[in-house]
């Protein structure tokens, strides 16, 4: 863990770090609980900072989405009832709304944002592959999130908005997204494939050139002409919206670039997450984002790399049996049986002899981390499930109080 | 039902999928590494090429030429460009490869922009090193795939549908059909589902084995769970642990192997809570999947590598009467 600095100037704590900022996004591997830590943060603002505060969620885990009243909202954000935190002891000084992205519905709002008219626009939300693409191409999911980030903020309504990532094969690919969605439009190539369309006339034959000729003989005998016509509309059909979509990724860049959005990392301690993070740290500040918080979620507690612990857990198991008799001598009547607590001591001492191996090597990966931002929070793997305003809560003393896990 | 199976390794195609951080790459190559250890030729593919699954061997990334990283395991990345390539020489007999230039870029813009090219370029890859292995061309026997994570898996396993029901004519449209017979095959093909007993990934798992079931017709062969913590205690042996944090029990032990006792009872009654929570999350997984479960416990173990790949090999083994 990075030692309290000295200077006064960078942000040491999530709260003073989110003070300042409108924009949190939090990314991270699969399965480093991403979802529960943006929405503790989000609940966590709300507690400690006020205001407004948004969480834009992309696949919660059943329950919290229920414990959130999230279900079947589909794109709209709604306010988490204040009774719902008042139950669960929670004071909150602003208020907590929550959004689901659902990725479909986005894209459609975009066609009908930017089609020159609502012919064009409805020829494409009924192309049989534009269902297809809008799931697929250009990581089409990695850029709507952002794209709806920048809809959401442009409305002014909200102090601070934590975003959920989604899940992707490689977490870097949406921070590119914006910019890849605007060459796309732009690019050449996208040109070359509808040209001999357009020269052709909208529905007629194509005409080719000599320099996509070659091109053409080989896409035709692997997709067949029909389909690749099918594409070349599709995209003809695109392109009228050129101007909107690249204007509008530009923005959306911009967005992610300015000094009120900042970046997490969440990460587990295990090889393949933390090393993921790694990159993700070092792509961020490649790129010249704002690098504000490091989460290393479901640690096990600092207490199992404990001398004491180890020489208790050893004698446990090796004076095992006159433990058993001493104990016996208590009266405490579960303690008669001497073999049986004597099979107890050895098996308690084992566990914690087994846990603190696991809790050696995580702060052995943590002393790793080569790149680390200012913000460094700690969340300890908690004995049960995070599925509630609770649970949430409790995430959150961690991440903002940086209570030691 | 839930019981193991273990005529498993008798097919010639073995899908890993589950979701992100369950092991699934680690499963894989255990695997790979227990079917070679019963006298298989393996051919392992790794489909999102990050690295993962040679370095379960202790080897370097791979390319997509097969090469031999374990004895008895060859491994390849999945490229889908060298795919495409690869398809246009073998079967349209396309002379220009060499010379293909800029328009291989325009083929990679296809492949993305069209739906479901990368995916055919994937599994139609797969599908074709396993009939080579089946009709004796090749130097393995099964191949075992680190597939893609939950979410794309599905869309992998459809394509050579999907693309049936997009493309109206041509050779691409013929020359599925045979993928999708051979991935349809249960005596051939097995998906499994790799996953822990959490929360996420159970919900996932039995998502997923609905999806494949009701979208395409692949066969599931088991669910894999990792990383099982193990049962500290009977019943009677509970009672004796709670006993023991009663105040003069733990002064005593506190007294006879010092201070740290009470950090070796938190952390034991750590380890029951956590069993416990993860116990619920199997019931409902067993209660949810009517199919095979194995199960491969946590692995208390500072090492990663080939060490933890051998003994995910032994787990399943030993889960699968090996």
């Amino acid at each position: 863990m990075s030692p309290a600095r000295a200077k006064p100037e960078p942000p040491t704590t999530l709260e003073q770090l989110l003070a300042a900022k409108e924009i949190a996004v939090f990314c991270g591997s699969g399965g480093v609980g991403k979802t529960s830590v943006a929405a503790a943060t989000a609940l966590g603002a709300t507690v400690r900072l006020g205001g407004k505060v948004l969480v834009l969620t992309i696949d919660p885990a059943r329950r919290l989405a229920t414990a959130l009243g999230l279900e079947g909202l589909g794109n709209r954000a709604h306010r988490v009832e204040p009774g719902i935190l008042k139950a669960a002891g929670i004071e909150p000084r602003g208020e907590l709304w929550a959004a689901m992205l659902d990725t479909k519905q986005s894209w459609d709002d975009l066609v009908l944002r930017h089609a020159p008219d609502e012919e064009t626009a409805y020829r494409i939300l009924e192309n049989r592959l534009y269902t297809n693409l809008t799931a697929r191409f250009v990581q089409s999911h990695d850029y709507i999130a952002m794209e709806r980030l920048f809809d959401i903020h442009a409305t002014g309504e909200y102090d601070l908005i934590v975003v959920d990532t989604p899940p992707t094969r490689n977490a870097i690919d949406f921070l590119d997204a914006p910019a890849r969605m605007a060459d796309f439009f732009g690019g050449r190539l996208l040109r070359w494939i509808t040209l001999p369309y357009r020269v052709g006339g909208r529905r007629g034959t194509r005409v080719l050139n000599v320099a996509s000729r070659p091109f053409y003989q080989v896409a035709d005998r692997i997709l067949g002409s029909q389909f690749l016509q099918d594409i070349a509309e599709f995209f003809l059909n695109f392109q009228s919206m050129y101007e909107g979509f690249v204007t509008r990724a530009r923005a959306v860049e911009r967005l992610l670039h300015d000094k009120r959005t900042t970046f997490a990392v969440v990460t587990t301690l295990e090889a393949a997450p933390l090393h993921e993070a790694e990159r993700f740290c070092s792509a961020l500040v490649a790129r010249d984002f704002h690098l504000g918080a490091l989460v290393l979620n479901k640690t096990l507690p600092d207490y199992l790399r404990d001398a004491a612990g180890a020489s208790a857990a050893g004698s446990c198991i090796d004076d095992a049996g006159p433990l058993a008799d001493a104990l016996a001598d208590t009266g405490e009547p579960a303690l008669a049986d001497r073999a049986r607590t004597a099979r107890v001591l050895r098996t308690v001492g084992e566990s914690y002899r087994n846990f603190s191996v696991v809790a050696m090597r995580e702060a052995e990966l943590r002393a790793e981390l080569a790149r680390v931002p200012d913000v460094v929070a700690r969340v300890p793997s908690f004995s049960s499930d995070i599925s509630d305003v609770e649970g949430l809560e409790a995430i959150g003393r961690y991440l903002f109080t940086g209570a030691r896990a | 039902m839930n019981g193991p199976s273990p005529e498993l390794f008798d097919r010639r195609l073995l899908l890993f999928t589950g979701k992100g951080g369950v092991g699934k790459s680690t499963t894989a190559a255990a695997a790979a590494l227990l079917a070679s250890n019963i006298g298989k030729r393996v051919l392992l593919v790794e489909v999102d090429a990050k690295g993962d699954v040679p370095a379960q061997f202790e080897h370097g990334p791979v390319g997509f030429t097969p090469k031999e990283i374990h004895p008895g395991i060859l491994a390849m990345a999945m490229d889908t460009e060298a795919s495409l390539q690869e398809y246009l020489k073998l079967n349209l007999r396309v002379p220009v490869i060499g010379r293909l230039g800029p328009l291989a870029h325009v083929l990679d813009f296809v492949a993305t922009a069209a739906p479901g090219v990368k995916e055919i370029l994937t599994i139609g890859k797969i599908a074709w090193e396993v009939r080579e292995s089946i009709e004796g061309r090749a130097d393995f026997d099964l191949v075992v795939v680190d597939a893609s994570a939950t979410g794309h898996i599905v869309a992998q396993l459809g394509a050579s549908d999907a693309i049936r029901d997009l493309v109206d004519v041509g050779p691409l449209r013929s020359q599925t059909q045979w993928v999708s017979e051979l991935l349809a095959d249960p005596s051939i093909t097995a998906v499994n589902v790799v996953t822990t007993p959490e929360e996420m990934p159970v919900a996932e798992t039995i998502e997923l084995v609905a999806n494949i079931r009701r979208e395409v017709k692949v066969p599931l062969g088991s669910v894999i769970v990792n990383r099982v913590l193990p049962e500290l205690f009977t019943q009677t042996d509970e009672e004796t642990f709670e006993a023991l944090r009663a105040p003069a029990p733990s002064q005593l032990l506190t007294a006879r192997v010092g201070a740290g006792a009470t950090e070796v009872l938190d952390a034991a009654r750590l380890a029951v809570s956590m069993r416990r929570t993860r116990a619920a999350h199997l019931e409902y997984l067993q209660r949810s999947v009517d199919l095979p479960l194995l199960y491969i416990p946590y692995l208390f173990v500072r090492a990663h590598g080939l060490r933890v790949t051998r003994m995910v090999a032994d787990a399943l083994g030993a889960e699968l009467g090996l």
